[in-house]
């Protein structure tokens, strides 16, 4: 059950950025950040957790999840420290995927050739 | 001046109606099943983490998107990404691959021009819209709750 309602809910937000690219004529980048901003957002009234609950890896492999755990970690830390708070967690629970994004995207791109 | 602007609209207009019209219920399948693919990877990575190394559900989703961008990174590496990106459109670019894969191809494109010039300088080309966008949006958010806490 897991894995379906993660690829019914994956696919889901997939098609709305697949919409926003063709109907409204978005670029990528625009569709990302709208999309993280909307995940912050959703997080802002705690119905992004509600989310991952029913759909598991279908709410925290798109990006809108980097959005709601930005705003996470740093409520998280607000709750400790008041508002400065907000700038030591901003990056509390995004930093493992940012510094992996920076460690393998500079180890590849050292290795491999650029194709095409 | 006039004319030269009004020809300009003309073309515009012109052009649009030869514009290709994109498929685009071919394109919202393509992106629900391989989105959804990309996600119930995640899951199954997940759940490895919880049962063979002991993460609880929600601790599992680090490791998972670390995984999720190391795989991505290998496969934009060796040209396979880029080939699902043409297929899947959105369905490849909204995951968390995807953002990986914006920051590898970055740094792939720019190598010739050395390894702090072109890869490092150019690692968050495309990626940093999406850093930026989220953590302003999540500080004012953040804020905004924070004061809402505080009156409430």
């Amino acid at each position: 059950m897991n894995f379906l309602w993660a690829f019914v809910v994956g696919g889901g937000i997939c098609v709305i950025g697949q919409l926003l690219l063709d109907l409204a004529k978005l670029t990528p980048a625009h569709v990302m950040s709208s999309f993280v901003v909307a995940g912050a957002v959703l997080d802002a009234f705690d119905l992004y957790d509600n989310l991952i609950e029913f759909a598991g890896a279908g709410a925290t492999v798109p990006i809108t999840s980097f959005g709601h755990s930005l705003l996470h970690g740093a409520m998280e830390q607000a709750d400790e420290h008041g508002i400065i708070g907000i700038a030591i967690g901003i990056f509390e629970l995004t930093s493992a995927g940012i510094a992996s994004a920076i460690l393998f995207g500079f180890i590849v791109a050292v290795i491999f050739k650029p194709k095409g | 001046m006039d004319k030269q602007k009004l020809n300009e609209q003309n073309y515009e207009k012109a052009s649009k109606t030869y514009q290709p019209k994109p498929p685009y219920v071919l394109n919202v399948i393509k992106a629900f099943i391989i989105g959804g693919l990309i996600c119930v990877l995640g899951e199954l990575i997940t759940e490895m983490y919880v049962h063979w190394f002991d993460y609880s559900e929600k601790d599992a989703g680090n490791p998972t998107v670390a995984t999720l961008i190391l795989l991505s990174a290998l496969a934009t590496g060796f040209g396979v990404y880029d080939k699902l990106g043409q297929f899947a459109g959105a369905g490849s670019a909204v995951p968390v691959t995807g953002f990986a894969n914006s920051i590898t191809s970055a740094a792939l494109e720019h190598k010739s021009e050395g390894l702090v010039l072109g890869v490092a300088t150019n690692l968050f080309k495309l990626a940093g819209s999406v850093i930026v966008f989220g953590v302003v949006a999540a500080y004012v958010l953040g804020i905004l709750r924070y004061l809402w806490s505080l009156i409430f």
